[in-house]
């Protein structure tokens, strides 16, 4: 017993618990910003926030805050009283349960603090332009919508024209709010600051392209936080220079993320939060690591089109241009990518029914990737926080026998 | 390419007649050349692809389909093309189910179907508005997946309420005009368009007269006769529709000159995406009910606001897409839709409105409590009905009419 558990402490990821407090010290924060004469913005995760921190305004991820209420099982209940309000159960899990705990101050942190202003990009979808109409007339505030041209197969010149002309409005939206003038030479660091912590951000995931992996996507799951809710402050650089170091040491260690890796897999689409446990210690028994996601990789994915030194400039494109905001062929090829750099043994996909941008076109995906790149695919059918979309065993089974699949491919 | 249920009121028109009170024989107001055009509007609905192949061999037009109503026909018909609006399948989804998962919508599943299935490979084009998170995942799967034809996506904006969003949607139009003529190989003047917007503005204009003689004299124009003229004039040949629907209009106006409007009908607004399931009019008629007005992308969405005349014809298209009754999908203000549907209730006198919500339609469903809650303040009862393919059966659905009507 005693050997499991210095086992599991070696393993352990030991920056962890800064990542927790520095956590819980913005959320006091942004509880306190009424008290402290600060501003709250509430901003979509794919939104562009360093124009917030360089005007010195708090900004606060109601998705973030989703991924929290799915991670302590309180998701089913909110979005039941969401579907009490009037919301359909098949609207997006982390919409129905933002939108009812706002009523309620609910939740693992007793709700967010109230918002000023709302920011809304919708780069990751179209749902969250209703759900910030809905926050926007509940709060009754005002509401800055930042449209991005959805790329299917280009950037064209007449969305680039269009995304630069509203990065003015929205720095003129927030000098309105906050009642005084951008510092440009702010804005410039916050933008080097930004661009910095992503390539950081994008190194600590590239440590596991290492054999045997030091960390899982499930880990990724966890140290996100910090490059969606702070990009832009120096305490993100500091943390994930860290993490990093943490990281390099665990390499020349020869410490994995899991006792015996085998097999090394890729992840699609957001996290199960309510089953993130339950699932990592379920491919652990088979020896399989998932060593990356398409997910973490969207807050550092769009990098080769910001100029470091013209981040506003250059943020039109870079927002543009993410992920979740191009052609399900430019997705595919970018999983097929990340299967050589990780060189994974298989893929599974979660099938999200909260998330139609992420899920519709999955099956294309797997389609490709199983023709050009011959390894199992897993498709799962779940929700990342309304628990009743997940049936226990079933998945277990499924995991069971795709990981059959993957170890019989290994032996031959 | 419509609901799966045939509706039997098209078939047999003379059954509607029995439940209009006005103790007059009705045949919903058709007559002589009018009943012939009806009779042309259902066969096209009924036997769309064979209307087109046939229009296609006599007129050796390009055929292009769409999917929203925020699609600029006006650039399509200037191209000497024919736009045709996609509205699901007729048939069982099996295909379209290795491509898009259970919980998209049976609409985008039904146009993917259609794809797939080779039913539409008569088609020279597909047009793929930016709309919701599914049709633009449609338009992704359909460039890869669909052998025949041309695709295009015409990325609108999201938001329509300020200058920069006004000046791109003419951006992206005129961008627009230039893909479809690379794609057919023409080249569109201003006077194509100008005589375009001329066709589209007399088909809106008509397809109002009637919706507006229809809310005066709901018994003179049955709800399923009205959806199968405005479904009808998605697919015609819309220089015929033009001269057709207006001959109509003049034909229902001077039918209802001698007619005294039917107090005893309860009025009633219909509201959401589109209607599939034209069975449901019959059903809110017999039951004491009369649709006035809707707010549908395939009925009032698509015809209010006309095209203003000016030199720049592809500008005065965006200023209609900015101006027009919005979509959920799209943001004009927060308050933009209800109090365009307390509007509707208003000025057209109803007494209740039914919600017809898509199952899996996000911008619908999120609308519908704020709506609501609108609509409950002003104390008009509201009836939601989600729409699920197959509809309930229709003894569930008769009740659930009758139910509400009684309450309104």
């Amino acid at each position: 017993m005693s050997e499991v558990n210095s086992d599991k402490e070696k393993r352990k990821i030991k920056s962890e618990k800064k990542m927790r407090d520095i956590m819980t010290a913005y959320y006091i924060d942004a509880k306190m910003a009424r008290q402290n004469n600060k501003k709250v913005a509430w901003i979509t995760s794919g939104g562009p926030v360093e124009p917030l921190i360089a005007m010195d305004v708090i900004p606060v991820y109601p998705e973030n805050h989703g991924a929290m209420i799915g991670a302590s099982k309180m998701g089913v209940d909110l979005c039941e009283k969401a579907e009490s309000m009037g919301y359909s159960n098949d609207l997006c899990s982390y919409a129905r349960s933002d939108i009812s705990c706002a009523t309620v101050n609910g939740g693992p942190i007793g709700g967010l603090p109230e918002p000023d202003m709302l920011v809304c990009c919708n780069n990751i979808c179209g749902t969250v332009l209703k759900w910030y109409e809905v926050q926007a007339r509940y709060f009754n505030i005002p509401l800055f919508i930042f449209d991005t041209p959805f790329c299917h197969t280009e950037y064209t010149k007449e969305a680039k024209r269009y995304v630069e002309r509203q990065i003015e409005e929205y720095v003129a939206f927030l000098e309105g709010a906050c009642g005084r003038k951008m510092d440009q030479d702010r804005m410039k660091d916050v933008g080097r600051i930004s661009f910095e912590g992503q390539k950081l951000w994008q190194e600590v995931l590239d440590t596991a392209v290492h054999k045997p992996s030091p960390m899982t996507a499930f880990d990724a799951f966890f140290h996100l936080a910090l490059i969606v809710t702070l990009r832009g402050t120096q305490q993100t650089i500091d943390y994930y220079q860290g993490l990093l170091a943490e990281m390099k040491d665990r390499i020349h260690a020869g410490i994995g993320a899991i006792p015996r890796e085998q097999y090394r897999l890729l992840w699609d689409n957001l996290p199960i939060w309510y089953r993130m446990k339950w699932l990592s210690q379920k491919f652990a028994e088979h020896d399989a690591c998932l060593v990356a996601d398409t997910y973490t990789s969207a807050w550092c994915g769009a990098m080769k089109y910001i100029d470091e030194n013209k981040f506003l400039d250059s943020m039109a494109e870079a927002y543009s241009r993410i992920y979740l905001n191009i052609g399900v062929d430019e997705m595919a090829k970018m999983v097929i990518a990340m299967i050589d750099k990780y060189q994974v043994d298989g893929f599974v996909l979660h099938s999200n029914r909260s998330c139609k941008p992420y899920s519709l076109g999955q099956f294309d995906i797997q389609r490709i990737v199983e023709k050009e790149r011959n390894i199992p695919c897993l498709m799962i059918e779940a929700d990342m926080v309304d628990e009743r979309s997940f049936s226990e065993s079933q998945v277990s089974t499924r995991i069971d026998a795709f990981m059959e699949i993957i170890k019989d491919r290994k032996r031959t | 390419m419509f609901g799966k249920r045939r509706n039997i009121a098209l078939l047999i028109p003379n059954m509607l007649a029995c439940v209009h009170k006005t103790g007059k024989p009705q045949i919903s107001g058709w007559e002589g050349n009018a009943m012939d055009t009806m009779t042309e509007f259902r066969e096209v609905v009924d036997q769309p692809y064979a209307y087109l192949q046939k229009l296609k061999g006599q007129t050796g037009k390009k055929m292009v389909g769409y999917v929203c109503s925020y699609t600029p026909e006006e650039i399509l018909l200037a191209a000497g093309a024919h736009p045709v609006r996609f509205f699901g399948t007729k048939e069982q989804i099996h295909l379209a189910d290795s491509h898009l998962q259970s919980y998209s919508c049976s609409i985008v599943r039904g146009v993917l179907e259609e794809g797939l299935s080779g039913r539409i490979g008569f088609l020279d084009g597909m047009i793929f508005p930016h709309t919701c998170d599914s049709i633009q995942r449609l338009s992704d799967i359909w460039r890869m997946n669909i052998p025949f034809g041309f695709h295009l996506d015409l990325v609108l904006p999201v938001k329509l309420n300020t200058s920069s969003a006004r000046d791109y949607m003419t951006d992206v139009l005129r961008k627009f005009q230039n893909d479809v003529g690379r794609a057919l190989g023409v080249n569109i003047t201003d006077d194509d368009l100008q005589k375009a917007i001329g066709t589209m503005n007399a088909i809106r204009q008509s397809i109002r007269d009637l919706y507006e003689i229809r809310s005066q004299y709901p018994h003179l124009l049955s709800g399923a006769d009205l959806y199968t003229l405005v479904r009808a004039s998605m697919m015609m040949d819309r220089e015929r529709l033009a001269g057709m629907l207006a001959e109509t209009a003049v034909k229902m106006k001077a039918k209802a000159a001698g007619e005294k409007p039917d107090a005893s009908l309860k009025r009633i607004i219909l509201v959401g995406g589109m209607c599939n399931h034209p069975d449901i009019y019959p059903l809110i008629e017999k039951a004491g009910g009369a649709v006035v007005w809707d707010d549908f992308c395939t009925g009032a969405r698509y015809f209010t606001e006309l095209v203003a005349g000016g030199d720049d014809p592809v500008a005065g298209i965006a200023e209609r897409l900015i101006r027009r009754v919005v979509c959920p999908a799209k943001h004009a203000g927060l308050d933009r839709r209800a109090k365009h549907i307390l509007r509707l209730v208003r000025e057209h006198n109803a007494r209740g409105v039914i919600f017809l919500l898509f199952k899996f339609c996000d911008p619908h469903a999120f609308d519908y409590p704020d709506i609501r809650k609108s609509m409950d303040e002003a104390g008009i009862p509201v009836l939601l009905l989600e729409m699920e393919d197959p509809l309930p059966g229709e003894g569930q659905l008769k009740t659930r009419f009758e139910a509400f009507l009684e309450m309104v």
